[in-house]
Parts: structure tokens; sequence; C-alpha cells
């Protein structure tokens, strides 16, 4: 394998191109390379889901992807889910409900949050549950985040 | 302001992803820090040496022989060390020797595993009942680190008078804090004009006792030391002493290398290095009379504290004063020991000793209450503590307290009664799931034991700013509990003021007073308390000085201040702690007021065991806690929701596991912690009830929410299988069909 490869993917809408070792982490790629702090590292080994970010619309933990993965891929990261200056409506209900407390988790869950409303528009607590299991969060005790996703998916399921 | 649910001040910053933490500081220059550990849990280090296979001349080096210094972490008692010395004794497995820096963190890593340590290795005490065995001796002269004796009445006299006595033996294991962030801390050390200055910034609880670890390491004057606090994923007191640990590993690596150094612990290290809950034994004896009620208590409370002293006379204290429960007693006799052993040092953790023994007490009753052939709703309605009962240390309960009303209020949240009948019904008949119900009902003392905060004499402040604007001047940190939010509310309402007029003040040593350590649920009731003094202390000094008059509006008050400030240059005001007059604390008796007060309150859990995974799951749970006034009810329940979420975890999963001293599952994969399908809702309900002390009559309610879980849901454990005790915590699938095997075969 090469010392290292020019990796060129899509960060957050952005053509993004730079220098690093093919089984370097995207993790890493993404904090140190690009310097995209938002996404965070609380186990890196799969088990946390605080490295959580969407590689082709599909949610990762980016501690077990290898850069060379990443390659003409589309990557979107919590500093990618806010729009026009304003705050997504899912960040919006994860601050009104409390549901960020010490936020070390946050930007995993509200990644595995958007893709939850996504794939299941109205989703009943257990479903919110089952679907953000691969979510730690110690701060919660979790009730707070199933509300504010609830109560986007609510909004969003209205017509 | 007060009893709003004020939208979490740094909370925008959350979401956005922008909140920066200690490890997503990238400072040019700086290196990464590592540590070698003695990877042996009791022996005599002779020596280390380097291995050939990195550039060891591109990497910093820094060993006990650096140590400007104390080679001492500055704690309750100097007998913990920075760096083990060459010749010294090393008492645990993970104890730093050698600390190594370069730029590039793979570097540094790979240098660890190359550095060789000679040892000579001596037998370990490994757990409690080795060390009171003193099997060997490796602390003192008994392997005792704290002992402390409550007294009151006639314990024994009492006992042999009971109509009924019943002992029982609870134990609960180490549980490990599991912020998600992991521990990280950046070090710098310049030159100044009064020569060299420290500075250390990362994540941490207690700005001042990482202030004062440095000040002794360093052997400098506290101006030249600045600790700063950052934005902190977690702590619930892992990050409460261990800071200072690292801190002065950053630091010293920076004062050799000439550049900042930032050591970021993985989540192995952090895991197996850090402290944890202490793992306890109690031994319960109580004396009934023929009517039920308690006539005598007889507790022997044990405290697996680690090879070094840290916190643990301070936790073994708060775990002794709660043992007797919230019960009348006349005659008790407390017996506490924190006993060493050579594993890492256990700390502070929510709840700070009383989980321990509030378990204990807690399935004691219940186990009682059988044994007589009495309801154990009943029985604690008959032994309830109330208004102008005495505690076992003497304390006077003055408040108005019901703790039958909480307790019924509890199990109507739960509908406890109509699930015990379709439950009793249920479980005869034949389907692998059983199911049960169990309540606890407990107290948690609010802020610092004893005369801990007239030591203390905390001070925190405000200042109007330039722009008319007030800053909230405290060495309280925010680790998501929601201390600026409440803090600002709290500021705001005593000077009438819309609560986005008041921001915090970075937690900087060098522009905030020492309001104490971010512990104890005292931030709320203790500096929550100053800070309107302080508060009020700044309106007072406008009205005074003729620029302000009553009534104002926020727009009169900002230019008062602007005003204010341009006349006098600076505008701050403070406030002190001021010890209650009445209260009366001895240390050597353990007789007085333990606390100014306490919060109460009653948990009660439904759960479901299957008979043949032997899984249990909570399938309902209920908080109820009475803690004065609410400041702001959405950050209560979120607090107390995540609290009850790790109770729970103590009570069924989390099962720290050691081998010769060491922490073997220090993994998430191995270390399992509940994730949002393995809970309930937990609903959460608030009682207020005045109290004079607190801010508005606010009092602490952090803590309580890791007393009450498990004895509930051991309690509920024992309805859903007959007579089966587990007093074990955690109740793993692996300990109930033991005790089922034991009970099958006795
Ligand atoms: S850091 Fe990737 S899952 Fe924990
Ligand atoms: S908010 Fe702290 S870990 Fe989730």
């Amino acid at each position: 394998m090469p010392e290292t490869f020019r990796l060129d993917f899509t960060v957050n809408g952005q053509a993004r191109s730079l220098d690093t070792h093919p089984m370097a982490r995207l993790l890493d790629v993404l904090r140190e390379g690009l310097g995209l702090t938002g996404t965070k590292e609380g186990c890196g080994e799969g088990e946390c889901g605080a490295c959580s970010v969407l590689l082709d619309g599909r949610v990762v933990n980016s501690c077990l992807i290898p850069a060379v993965q990443a390659q003409g891929a589309e990557v979107v990261t919590v500093e990618g889910l806010a729009a026009g200056g304003g705050l997504s409506p899912m960040q919006d209900a994860f601050l009104a409900h409390n549901a960020a407390q010490c936020g070390f988790c946050t930007p995993g869950m509200l990644i595995a949050a958007e893709d939850l409303v996504r794939r299941c528009p109205a989703p009943d607590k257990e479903q919110v549950r089952e679907g953000l299991a691969g979510n730690l969060c110690r701060c919660t005790g979790y009730s707070k985040i199933v509300d504010a996703v609830q109560a986007v998916a609510r909004k969003e399921g209205q017509p | 302001m007060i009893g709003a649910s004020t939208i979490r001040k740094e909370g925008r910053a959350k979401v956005l992803g922008t909140a920066k933490y200690t490890d997503d500081l990238d400072l040019p220059g700086a290196l990464h820090g590592v540590t070698v550990r003695t990877r042996c849990a009791r022996g005599v280090l002779r020596g280390f040496t380097f291995l050939d296979g990195v550039p060891w001349d591109e990497i910093t080096v820094a060993t006990a022989a650096d140590i400007p210094g104390r080679n001492i972490v500055a704690s309750i008692h100097d007998d913990q060390p920075f760096l083990v010395e060459v010749g010294g004794t090393i008492s645990h497995p993970e104890q730093a020797v050698v600390l190594l820096a370069h730029p590039d963190r793979q570097v540094a890593e790979k240098a660890r595993g190359l550095v060789r340590l000679e040892v000579d290795e001596l037998p370990a005490v490994l757990d409690i009942p080795a060390s009171l065995a003193c099997d060997p001796v490796i602390h003192g002269e008994r392997n005792v680190l704290k002992e402390i004796l409550i007294t009151k009445g006639d314990a024994d006299a009492a006992m042999a008078r009971a109509a009924r006595v019943f002992e029982g033996e609870y134990r609960t294991g180490a549980q490990e804090q599991l912020y998600l962030e992991p521990n990280a801390m950046i070090g710098t050390v310049e030159e100044g004009p009064a020569g060299r200055e420290v500075t250390v910034s990362g994540s941490l609880q207690c700005p001042y006792y990482v202030h004062d670890a440095l000040i002794q390491l360093f052997g400098l004057p506290a101006e030249r030391v600045r600790v700063v606090a950052l934005e902190m994923g977690g702590g619930f007191g892992g990050k409460e002493d261990f800071p200072s640990v690292i801190a002065g590993h950053a630091a010293l690596l920076a004062l050799k290398a000439g550049r900042p150094v930032k050591i970021a612990y993985d989540r192995e290290e952090d895991m197996a290095a850090t402290t944890k809950r202490h793992p306890s034994r109690t031994r319960v004896r109580t004396g009934f009379d023929a009517e039920g009620r308690l006539v005598a208590m007889d507790i022997d409370f044990v405290l697996d504290g680690g090879a070094f002293t840290t916190l643990s006379p301070v936790v073994l204290s708060r775990g002794a004063i709660h043992a007797c429960g919230p019960y009348r007693c006349g005659d008790v006799r407390v017996l506490a020991r924190a006993v060493a052993t050579n594993t890492p040092p256990c700390g502070a953790f929510r709840g700070f000793g009383a989980p321990q023994s509030l378990f204990a007490i807690e399935r004691h009753m219940d186990h009682c209450a059988r044994e007589m052939g009495l309801d154990p709703v009943d029985l604690r309605r008959l032994n309830f503590l109330r208004k102008g009962d005495t505690m076992a240390t003497g304390q006077v309960i003055k408040d108005d307290l019901d703790l039958a009303g909480l307790m019924d209020r509890a199990m109507e949240e739960i509908a406890f009664r109509d699930l015990q009948k379709a439950y009793r019904v249920r479980n005869a008949w034949d389907d692998p799931i059983k199911r049960g119900v169990g309540l606890s009902v407990f107290m948690h003392g609010c802020g610092f034991t004893g005369s801990g905060e007239a030591h203390m004499a905390s001070v925190a402040g405000v200042e109007g700013r330039e722009d008319g604007t007030v800053a909230v001047l405290a060495a309280s940190t925010e680790m998501g509990q929601g201390k600026n939010t409440v803090f600002c509310q709290i500021v705001a309402e005593t000077l009438g003021l819309p609560v986005d007029l008041v921001e915090m003040a970075e937690v900087d040593t060098r522009f905030v007073p020492n309001s104490g350590p971010t512990v104890a649920s005292r931030s709320t009731m203790v500096v929550g308390k100053i800070l309107e003094d302080a508060a009020r202390g700044l309106r007072l000094a406008l009205l005074q000085g003729g620029f302000l008059a009553e009534p104002y509006t926020p727009a009169q008050f900002r230019a008062a201040v602007a005003a204010a400030r341009a006349k006098l240059g600076s505008l701050k005001a403070y406030g002190q702690f001021k010890a209650n007059p009445e209260a009366a604390w001895d240390d050597k008796t353990y007789r007085g007021d333990a606390y100014p007060n306490y919060s109460w309150a009653c948990y009660a859990a439904a759960v479901a065991v299957d008979l043949t995974t032997f899984e249990v799951k909570v399938e309902d749970f209920a908080a109820v806690q009475e803690v004065g006034r609410v400041v702001n009810p959405t950050l209560a329940t979120g607090q107390i929701q995540g609290g009850v979420a790790q109770g729970i975890g103590w009570a069924l999963w989390e099962d720290v596991t050691f081998r010769e001293g060491r922490m073997v599952n220090n993994q998430l994969t191995n270390y399992i912690i509940p994730t949002a399908a393995d809970l309930p809702h937990i609903r959460v309900a608030f009682l207020e009830a005045g109290n004079p002390f607190g801010p508005g009559g606010a009092k602490g309610i952090g803590e309580l929410p890791m007393d009450g879980p498990a004895p509930a849901i051991a309690n509920a454990l024992r309805e859903a299988l007959g007579d089966l005790r587990l007093d074990e915590v955690p109740m793993t699938p692996e300990r109930i069909l033991q005790r089922l095997e034991e009970a099958r075969h006795a």
C-alpha cells in the first residue's frame, strides 16, 4: 500500500482534497486534516457512536472507516447540518428539549437522529430507542433525546 | 427566572458542533504526551531502559527526577506521587513512571511500548477481604486509610432488648464514570517577567484543586500558576481529583520540551488508569420491637479505597452518614473503614459513598419486613424520620418532612399496588418471564459534609461589563448539568433582568475567585446562594451610588452599569459562604449537623426477569424527589433522568473486572452501559418544600438519582423471584443464575 494518497471527496457539500495515508481513519482526516472537530471520538472502536457521520447517506462510525473508503464519497458531519446560519429542525429540537447536556455525544446523536427520521418519518418511542441504540449518551438517560426526535418527526410527518 | 425552563446557555454551540473540547484545540507547535505505567500491582522500581525503534533524540522524556517542586499530588493526605521514582515503591499497576512527548501521536505511542521497566515484584492485596486480613500489610499498620465511628445511644444494649434481630451482608462493585469525553489536558510553561509561569487548560471539574496541585509540583507562588476549565464532555466525579495528575504530567512535559504538550487519553487508558466508584461491603444488623419499630442498628461499612488515600476519607464519611437511611432509631453504631488495596485509587462518583451504604440499608429493610411477615412499604412507613427526630449524628430534622407522602406519590406514579397484584397472579403461571415492583426511600445531604463548607469559605462574584451586561464569576464548571444556565437564572432573578443579559465568565483561575469544586450538588445550593448575595451587592452599589433608581428597566440597568464603570473603572461585587451560626459539627466525634439540609426521594421500579436468559429489563421507573425549589425544571428533569440511567447501569450491567489490580474489561465492548433501547422512559416528579438555605429555596438534586435505582431494582427482583435474595451489585445474569443455583441446592 502506498505511503500517502490523494483523497478527493465531498464534505458538507464542498469538494475537498488532501494527502493522507490510505488507512488513516476518516475520523482523523475530518478532525485533524480538515479541522472539522464537531465529530468526536468517544471510544475509537465502533461502540459509542460519537464519531457518527453520513457517508453517501449512510450513518457510519468514522473511527472505523479507512480514509481510502471515502474516495469520491459524500460525507456529512454535524457542521453540515445547519442550514443558512440557523439550526436544522433536529438541532433546534435538541436545544429546546435539553437533549444536549454535556454535548459530547450530541454531534453523533444528531447525525443518527437525522438519518432515523429520514428513513422512518414517524417513529414511535420504541423505534426511536432502537434507532439510536448505536449512540451512547451518559448524561441524559435518553428520555429528552427521544422527545426531541419525536417532536421533529411529528412536525415533519404532518402534511 | 427561577422556576423557568430557560434554554441551556451553551446549548447552541453544542448542537452546532462548534463547542470546543480539549482535544478539539489545535495548538501550533504542541506535542502529544503519553504515559508509561508500572504494570505491576506492587513492587520496587529498580530502573528503566529505552529500547531501539524510535528516534529517541526527537522525543521529550520526563521522569520524577525532572520535578522542580514536590513529587506529591496535593490532596487530603500526601501519599500519591506524580511519578514513581527509581528505588521507590510501586503501589498499583497504572502508576506513571515515565512521560514521553513527540509532535506525532503515533511516534509517541510507539515509543511508549519501548520503555522497559526493571521491577522487583512484591505480593499484592487485591480486594477488601485480603486487605482486612492484613495479608500482607501494604499501608500503615493495618491497611486502613480512614476509620470513622458514629454512635448514638447504646446499640449493643438496645440490640439485646430487641424482639427480633436481623443480619445481612451487601456488596457493590466498582463503577466507571464513563463520561463520554476521555480525560485531556494541555500544559504550557513560559518564562514571564517574574519567572516561570505554568498554565494548564483542560477537562476538569475543580480548577482550584488542579491549581493547588501545580503550585506544589512546581514550587511556584499561586499567581504564576493558571488553570482554565474548557468545555467538558461529562465528569460525574471522575474529573474531580484525577485531572490534577494529568495536569501535572502535561505541565512537566511542557517544561522539559519548552513547548505546549497535550495529553489526551484514549478510552482504554482512561478506563484503566483513572478513578472509579469504591467497591463496598456492608454488614447490617438491626433490632426491632414487637410492632416492627427499629430499636437498634449496628452497621459495619467498608470501602475499597485502592492504593492511595485521595478522596476516600470524604467518600467514606458520606457513606457512613447515609448508612442508616431515612429511618428513626434511638441506638445506633456505624463503623466505617476505607481500606487500601493495590488497585488504582477509587475516587468521586455521583453519590459519593451514599449509593453503597443506601443499597445495603434499603435492601436490608425489605429483607427484614419479609422476615417479620410485614409489607416492606408498611415497615418503612412505620419507621420514617419525621420533623423533630434526630439522625445518627444527632442532627435534628427541622423541616416538615413527609416521607410517607413522598412514597405514596412515587407508588401512585407507577401504579405500584395494581402492578404488584397483577404480577403476583401472573408469576404463578408457567411462564419464564417473572415480574416485580420494588421501591427505595432515601436522602442525600446537600453540599460538603460537616465543616467542609465553613473551611472552604467559597467566594463568587458578579461583574458589570462594558456593554452593561453582567458576567458571573465563579470557578464552578459546566459538565452538562446546567450550571451555566442556572447561575445566570439566579443572578438574573436577583437583579430583575432577563436571563440573556447575564453570561458566565470563562472559568479561569486568573479571573474567577475560588468558589470551590464542582461536586456534591453544591453548585446550585451553595454557590448559587453566594451569587445571590453578590448580585444583591451589585444592585445595592448601583442604587446607593446614584447610578440607578428603583424600579428600573433592563435598559436603565445597562446604562447604569456603563456609567458606573466609566466612573469607577471596574464594577465587581463578591459574596462569600456564610456558615449557619446554629449549625454545629464536630469532626472528631462525628456529632452535629452533617449537612445544612437533605434532599429526600422515593424511587420505584417495575422489572421483568427472563428465567431462560436471566436478563433483567426495567419496564417502568418513577423518580420522585423533594428538592426545595426547582430552578430550571427541564434541566433538572434531564439531570435526574441521566443519573437514573447511570444508576440502572450500576445495578444491572456495569461490572468492572480487575485482574492483578488492573481493570481488564476497559473497553466499551466489554464494559456495558445502558443504550436507549435498554431503558424505559424515566418518570420524574419534583415536590417542592421550603428551605431557607439555598437560592430561592433550592437544594441539591444531582446525586439523588444514583442512590435509589439499585435498591429499588433489587427489591423488585426479590418480588419477581420469590424468596431469592440479590444483595450484590451489579445484578448480572451470571449472578442471578448463581443465586438461583445456590437456592436450589440449599
Ligand atoms: S469513537 Fe467511533 S464509535 Fe466511538
Ligand atoms: S449529553 Fe453528555 S454524553 Fe450525551
